[in-house]
């Protein structure tokens, strides 16, 4: 009846997964017992559960970014401390199985649910405005995409309390992670969640290539589109063609697994060489994936606070361009020392190389941005700035990894864990949190609090460096990664400063919800509210409607003059935005929860396959199917705007933007 | 229709221009172009791992392929004839060569699973060798793909039930499957010809 | 009103003879390809360079005749869709041959 589930797997034997539990439910119960204290169950089904709109799907992409981030770096830090413990006889406080399973979700978790929502959310609240679009090209797609991310998150973190997580790593490679090897459900939880949020992913991808190619505004030709929305078109682009290699592979490890197949088994011909290959053919673009948005939003912020048009802007494009297409033919670098002769590491080392070329050009062309411009030293600039140097470190890092003469002493060393760290921090962290300072007065209508903003940003910067230079020793020293304990008196000291590392990149994460905390609290002071919607006096087409935007975004959609649309607009005093008053109604998506549904049915089918429960499973197959059945034979989708709404919210915006002017 | 509620054709057409649905759906296919190309680059990896077990001359009967092909051959011109009749709004027509596509797909699906079952039962099943592991996946999706297009088809044929005229949406819709119909054709071409005739050789 | 999307949509939905045509064709060159094969023809190396060719036709033949595909201006982001499809599988088919071959050379695997 209950498949393979039984009792015993309620770890109730380990006290750190109880105290866990205890505090994630009580955490749990304090949140709904408010909710339901302030009665906004039906607000939060209605305008959010349900929504469609492509802001508020991207704020909810955020704030489970954000959970990720905690699950994610309270892992990190239970590795470091252990690390920093378990030295000479001491086996520290995790036991080997169960470190495993922490450094295995932690990757898992950062990944997939930390960086990859985070990137989502920003591109669902900036692209459809930077393009001047009412909405994304799908937007029930948008919503099911958002679901099947949600609920992959809380698949895995139901593997906290039901079972085991994988204990392989974040690519569970074979043959550790066969059935032979690996016999419980971990791999099964890592394989279930990971596909189902590929499918969003996926949907992502399509959507929002079709929007960026089909929806911006007339007179946005291709070469007059922020360099914000070229990256996503890149990394859209990236995530159709990597994201299918990524399902094949994890499907063929499932058939191993559930059906006996020999894809990658010992026995039976199976070459577990061939998963390194297949999984890495997406998981190098999937770094570019997770990087270009980063480069776009960098452009973005570096332009407007170097009040300076983007130096280079054809450049940056067609850097993005050829590291998009060079970032298909490197994958091997991942895996030099698998066995390969010098004609194959070759070639896939100096294509790697190559790629430095268009990222350093990226990085002068940020660097001649700022030269004589006015640079306004704001939180997100110090973001800006700490990723330039981060980042550069990591680059010539990764350069020296590519010559696979030199990777052949460091791989498998800390040295890696380093140089990664050093990227998707440096880059892709920064990034993300550099847009959302940026982004966040656009989405809310209220700036987030300067002084919390810096301080965040010492403690991480400051934080990276303690943690991270010494494993970049360690490595040399030649300390492995996933570790459990270690006798090397050598290595012992470099892991207390990295310890110390994590524990400022803590007081970075107090900071940032600090930071979130105050600009909630004073958001209706004077100097944090943002009334014209132009809070940095930006360049581009979201800052020209409303903070935040009406749903449907522009009441007429704006004409594009030149690039960077709206410093154009500004310029010429041209007002795009009221039209003199001539509003037409406007066509919009009803709301839906089809995209809950087949979450929610998704989720049952994902547990039930990783527990054997196959009644259970059929039900969730069935219940997936039924709602998207229903979903198209449901022709009352859409409604239109009449144009006394349209008029009532933008009189109250030209009334905000006459008290503003009048402000100053 | 719903665009004809907006008296402006400036902006009917503005919201309607051309719509993103079969575009995106192209895309999906694109992806899925790459999952079926992923497929075939592990058959290759696996062709020769036979572990013993039996090669694809040992196995394959190239009548039955050759009957499959031809199903799923006819069944792309019968939807194409679909086609022509949703375009010319003859949804008797329409929905008379869904139908004949059904069965054809149903026939080709039949063909298969007996195929498959015939190797199973004769201990010739995916977990007896790499290459059968490769084989039967890689088949066995475009297989489970042949399944889904089926089932789209018959919520299709239901939907148009009772219309006189078929909406934007629908048409879409009739379109979306036609390019899916079509694309499950191509694939079967590489896969006759890299899995069952090369294996043949 | 169905006539004037199709107009508008710009995409070309063939005729019966175009879909008999590109039907014929295929059936030419998937009986071409089986008796290849069936009949032993040429050499193994030289049967399989022929079904790869005719498959390469009929796959060109599928595209235009059955998907409708042009070099028409609608269709320009279509087309680029597919060419950058195509070039990823085949970087991703040869790629992986070349690596799992070399790989299985170097440690005398196979």
């Amino acid at each position: 009846m209950l498949g393979k589930l039984s009792w015993s797997d309620i770890p109730i034997d380990v006290p750190i997964l109880v105290g866990t539990f205890a505090g994630a439910a009580i955490a749990g119960l304090a949140v709904l017992g408010l909710i339901t204290y302030y009665g906004k169950w039906g607000y939060l089904w209605k305008e959010w559960f349900t929504s469609v709109d492509h802001k508020r799907l991207g704020v909810m992409y955020i704030v489970l970014a954000l959970v990720a981030l905690f699950r994610g770096f309270a892992d990190a830090i239970m590795m470091r401390s252990q690390l920093a413990l378990a030295y000479a006889g001491n086996p520290g406080y995790l036991p080997p199985h169960h470190y495993d399973q922490i450094f295995s979700a932690h990757g898992t978790i950062m990944i997939f649910f930390m960086a990859m929502a985070f990137m989502t959310g920003l591109m669902n609240v900036v692209v459809p405005l930077q393009i001047g679009a009412r909405d994304v090209a799908f937007p029930f797609l948008n919503s099911l995409s958002f679901w099947m991310t949600t609920i992959s998150f809380v698949l895995i973190n139901i593997s906290l309390f039901i079972g085991e997580f994988s204990q392989c790593g974040w690519l569970a490679y074979p043959p550790l992670s066969e059935q032979q090897f690996s016999p419980g459900v971990g791999v099964d939880y890592y394989i279930w969640a990971v596909q189902l949020s590929g499918v969003g992913t996926l949907l992502t991808g399509v959507n929002f290539f079709t929007t960026i190619v089909k929806m911006r505004a007339p007179g946005m030709t291709y070469m007059k589109m922020p360099v914000f929305t070229w990256t996503i078109f890149c990394t859209t682009v990236l995530i159709m063609v990597a994201f299918p290699i990524l399902t094949v592979a994890l499907a063929l490890l499932g058939l191993d697994r559930y059906l006996g197949m020999h894809f990658f088994t010992n026995d039976a011909g199976g070459n577990q060489m061939l998963y390194l290959n297949v999984i890495w053919a997406w998981g190098h673009p999937e770094v570019y994936i997770l990087v270009l948005p980063a480069f776009g939003a960098f452009s973005e912020i570096t332009q407007t606070f170097s009040r300076k048009p983007l130096f280079g802007y054809n450049t940056m494009v067609y850097a993005t361009c050829s590291i998009m297409v060079l970032s298909l033919v490197v994958w091997l670098h991942h895996f030099f020392t698998m066995g390969a002769g010098a004609n194959v590491n070759a070639f896939f080392g100096i294509m790697t190389m190559i790629i430095a070329i268009p990222t350093g050009v990226k990085i002068f062309n940020w660097l001649f941005t700022m030269y004589k411009g006015r640079v306004e030293f704001h939180a997100t600039m110090y973001w800006v700035i700490g990723f330039m140097i981060t980042f550069t470190i990591g680059g010539m890092t990764g350069v020296m990894l590519a010559i696979p003469a030199a990777d052949f002493v460091l791989h498998n060393s800390l040295f890696v864990i380093a140089h990664f760290h050093n990227v998707i921090i440096g880059g892709v962290y920064f990034g993300y949190v550099a847009a959302m300072n940026f982004w966040f007065p656009k989405a809310f209508g209220f700036k987030l609090n300067e002084a919390w903003g810096k301080r965040a940003f010492w403690f991480w910067f400051v934080g990276f460096y303690f943690a991270f230079m010494p494993l970049y020793v360690l490595g040399f020293e030649g300390m492995t990664r996933r570790m459990n304990h270690y006798d090397n008196p050598e290595w012992y000291p470099w892991l207390l400063v990295a310890e110390f590392g994590a524990v400022l990149i803590a007081l970075g994460i107090v900071c940032q919800l600090t930071q979130l905390y105050v600009s909630i609290r004073d958001r209706n002071l004077a100097e944090n509210r943002d009334l014209t919607g132009d809070p940095w006096n930006a360049r581009t087409l979201e800052w020209s409607t409303s903070s935040p935007p009406p749903f449907y975004n522009f009441a007429v959609v704006p004409t594009v003059h030149d690039l960077d649309a709206f410093a154009h607009d500004k310029e010429a005093g041209i007002d795009t935005r009221s039209a003199g008053g001539h509003y037409q109604p406007i066509h919009m998506p009803k709301n839906t929860s089809a995209g809950f549904f087949v979450g929610l049915f998704s989720l049952i089918l994902g547990f039930a396959a990783i527990w054997w429960i196959w009644w259970l499973a059929a039900i969730g197959l069935i219940g997936i199917i039924a709602t998207v059945i229903a979903r198209s034979s449901n022709n009352d989708i859409d409604y239109y705007v009449p144009v006394s709404e349209v008029a009532r919210i933008e009189n109250e915006h030209t009334r905000n933007l006459q008290a503003a002017q009048a402000a100053e | 229709m719903a665009h004809d509620m907006t008296a402006d054709a400036a902006h009917a057409h503005d919201e309607h221009h051309e719509s993103p649905v079969v575009f995106g759906f192209w895309l999906y296919l694109m992806t899925d172009c790459i999952i079926f190309g992923t497929l075939f680059a592990v058959f290759a990896v696996m062709r020769n791992q036979f572990a013993g077990g039996p090669t694809g001359k040992d196995i394959f009967e190239l009548n039955g392929v050759g009957i499959e092909t031809a199903l799923l051959l006819l069944s792309s011109i019968t939807y194409g004839f679909g086609m022509i009749s949703a375009h010319r709004n003859k949804l008797g027509a329409l929905r008379g060569w869904l139908g004949v596509t059904f069965i054809l797909g149903l026939g080709f699906l039949f063909m298969e699973i007996r195929e498959f079952s015939h190797m199973v039962a004769e201990g010739n099943g995916p977990d007896r060798s790499a290459f059968l592991s490769a084989f039967f996946t890689l088949v066995g999706t475009h297989g489970l793909h042949v399944t889904c297009g089926l089932l789209w088809m018959a919520v299709l044929i239901v939907q148009t039930g009772g219309k006189t005229v078929l909406t934007e949406r629908m048409t879409n819709k009739l379109t979306c499957l036609s390019l899916f119909w079509h694309f499950l054709d191509i694939v079967w071409i590489c896969v006759f010809t890299f899995v069952y005739l090369m294996s043949v050789i | 009103m169905a006539d004037a999307h199709t107009d508008h949509s710009g995409a070309n939905h063939g005729s019966v003879g175009s879909y008999l045509t590109g039907f014929v064709i295929s059936v030419l060159l998937t009986a071409a390809a089986f008796g290849i094969v069936m009949a032993h023809s040429f050499s193994p190396s030289g049967m399989l360079a022929a079904i790869a060719i005719l498959a390469a036709v009929q796959i060109v033949v599928h595209l235009v005749f059955f998907l409708h595909m042009n070099a028409s201006s609608e269709q320009r982001w279509n087309v680029m869709a597919f060419a950058f499809t195509i070039m990823t599988v085949f970087i991703l088919v040869i790629g992986t041959l070349f690596i799992m071959h070399d790989t299985s050379i170097n440690m005398m695997s196979r």
